[in-house]
């Protein structure tokens, strides 16, 4: 009975329909969250969310410009610093990959994509907000360099890796430097894979919150000196999150919204990136 | 200046040029692990004043109270343990179900870029807007069940960040899970179909004993991921110092300690401790994404 044919395919059968069922559950939250932040967020955002700063509690309206200039002048300062050193460890990684140093670099890289951003936040409060006795968003962006630098390493060397030899060749063959030929025509053919890392990269950090609270701190008021604390989207989210007051949820409501249509339009450029750039050969 | 010179000095001048790329490369690339060993030291250093103070009762002292300068961080301990294993229980199923649904059933097609793209979407979303999101949605779904059970309705605790925590690594775990099952050799698989199998016998004989090992492994990276998570847990679990015996309870995880008292953290062993939780983060996740990478790569290199 239990090797017949029908309750074979019957059993075949009813596991799909289990496959589907769960599947198509998982997509629920997702609905659920985006579905959430754009009717709470759409309401709370006008042109006055853009160019105010946020009110107190009990006047209604305000916005919050300083969470905004903040976390864009600290994903800024972060992609600065994270670039050129993800870039030149994942050149170094195509050329090197049979050395001692490249085994060792490249888990210390996995280990660095696994450490807890909280854990990061401590460290480079330790490093750099214990010494100068003030939080500052220089150190909110250091931090967010630390949780982008894996993933700009890896696309570098990935994408480098699969621009072939002979075309390094080539090059060489007609006289130009090495050092010339790496950053003149190899990285040139991969350049849409790093972007697509750097990318992804910015869109990992962009609401990170907990390596912030003790770095970059936040700000009621606008800010641009980046030795001083720095309001961040995600910090005033969980702050206004964590109020009892309403207006000050609607606020997070509509940072929310803003935060996750930066997210959301930064995948879709990864995503377009990719198909139109794609690296073949 | 003769031909000679000049080209001996353009010579020189490439020389310089080549030695200074091949160095900064290498610089870069020594960079990254003497910050790794650095940050490690960091912590290690800072802990130094609490594991001299508290020592080995750091881990199986239940009492946190800075004000009579006790530190025993095993109500953290637990706290993190829970919810981990609580959410890794619940996004397991949903997990493998995803990853045989792109990886099997529906490898292509537009059915698979939709759920592709709506993953990959689930899990750009920041883990503050999941906390604010689940204080809305999940905490007053507890709230009710608590009433019907006859708990105390408090809402969040232990369940509501577990819940939460499962829908946040279930796009990380579903995404290595298809990794390893796109990885099965077809041969293997045309070989069960060609006797007769079907479809859920090719899953349960050939594919599952496979990947087993990938499962595992997925699973582990899972567990790094779940156990750094702060933000969401820390808006959810409810921030109470005390070892959570139900599910309905409150309590506190490691990283969402530290998220609460790390800047008023005042007294010299109630700093250090803090740091000392965050060293043993730091040393757990680690080692756990050390082995799970490790796991995976055995699969790439087949």
């Amino acid at each position: 009975m239990r090797s017949s044919f029908a309750y074979r395919t019957a059993r075949n059968a009813v596991f799909k329909g289990i496959i589907i069922l769960l599947t198509l559950v998982t997509l629920f939250p997702l609905i659920a969250v985006l579905y959430h932040i754009f009717t709470e967020g759409i309401s709370a955002i006008n042109w006055s969310f853009f160019t105010h700063l946020p009110k107190p509690v009990g006047e209604t309206g305000g916005g919050v410009l300083n969470a905004i200039a903040g976390s864009l002048l600290i994903i800024l300062f972060a992609t600065l610093i994270a670039v050129p050193v993800g870039v030149a460890v994942g050149l170094y990684f195509r050329d090197n990959s049979k050395t001692k140093v490249y085994a060792v670099a490249h888990s210390a890289v996995d280990i660095l994509q696994g450490i807890p951003s909280i854990v990061i936040g401590i460290i480079i409060y330790l490093w750099l907000v214990k010494p100068t006795g003030q939080f500052s968003s220089i150190s909110g962006s250091v931090t967010l360099a630390f949780m982008m630098l894996p993933s700009i390493i890896k696309s570098t060397e990935e994408t480098l890796k699969l621009v072939p030899e002979s075309i390094k060749e080539a090059s060489l063959a007609l006289g130009v430097p090495h050092y010339k030929t790496m950053l003149r025509v190899i990285v040139p053919m991969g350049m849409s894979g790093i972007l697509n890392g750097i990318i992804l990269g910015i869109a990992r950090v962009a609401g990170e919150t907990a390596p912030l609270l003790f770095t970059a701190f936040g700000n009621p008021f606008l800010n641009f000196n980046i030795g001083k604390p720095m309001a961040s989207l995600p910090l005033i989210i969980f702050n206004y999150a964590i109020s009892p007051y309403d207006d000050w949820h609607k606020l997070a409501w509509g940072a929310s919204f803003i935060l996750v249509a930066i997210v959301l339009f930064l995948n879709i450029l990864t995503k377009l990136a990719e198909r139109k750039w794609k690296v073949q050969f | 200046m003769t031909d000679i010179q000049e080209r001996e000095k353009a010579t020189r001048y490439l020389n310089f040029r080549e030695g200074l790329y091949q160095k900064t490369l290498s610089f870069s690339a020594v960079l990254i692990i003497l910050l790794i060993g650095c940050m490690f030291l960091t912590l290690l250093i800072s802990s130094i004043p609490s594991i001299r103070a508290i020592g080995i009762k750091f881990f199986y002292n239940s009492a946190w109270d800075p004000v009579s300068d006790q530190y025993g961080a095993l109500p953290f301990l637990a706290g993190t343990l829970l919810t981990s294993l609580l959410a890794l229980i619940i996004s397991i199923p949903f997990s493998l179900s995803i990853g045989l649904f792109l990886g099997e059933y529906f490898p292509n097609g537009w059915i698979s870029n939709i759920l592709k793209n709506g993953i990959e979407l689930l899990a750009g979303i920041p883990s503050v807007i999941f906390g604010f999101w689940g204080m809305f949605t999940i905490v007053p779904f507890v709230r009710d069940l608590e009433m019907k059970l006859g708990a105390p309705p408090i809402g969040v605790g232990i369940l509501s960040a577990s819940i939460l925590l499962a829908i946040m690594i279930i796009p990380y775990s579903a995404s290595l899970i298809r990794l390893v099952v796109s990885m099965v050799p077809s041969t293997l698989k045309e070989g069960a179909y060609s006797l007769g199998a079907t479809r859920f016998e090719v899953i349960r004989y050939i594919i599952i004993p496979h990947i087993r090992s990938g499962i595992s492994a997925g699973i582990l990276l899972s567990l790094g991921r779940a156990l750094g998570e702060t933000m969401a847990v820390t808006m959810l679990i409810g921030n109470t110092v005390a070892i959570p015996k139900s599910l309905f309870d409150t309590g506190n995880t490691m990283a969402s300690v530290i998220a609460n008292e790390f800047t008023e953290a005042t007294g010299k062993v109630y700093f250090s401790a803090l740091i000392e939780v965050g060293l043993f983060l730091f040393l757990v996740t680690t080692l756990i994404n050390v082995i799970g990478v490790k796991i995976i790569k055995r699969y790439q290199v087949q």
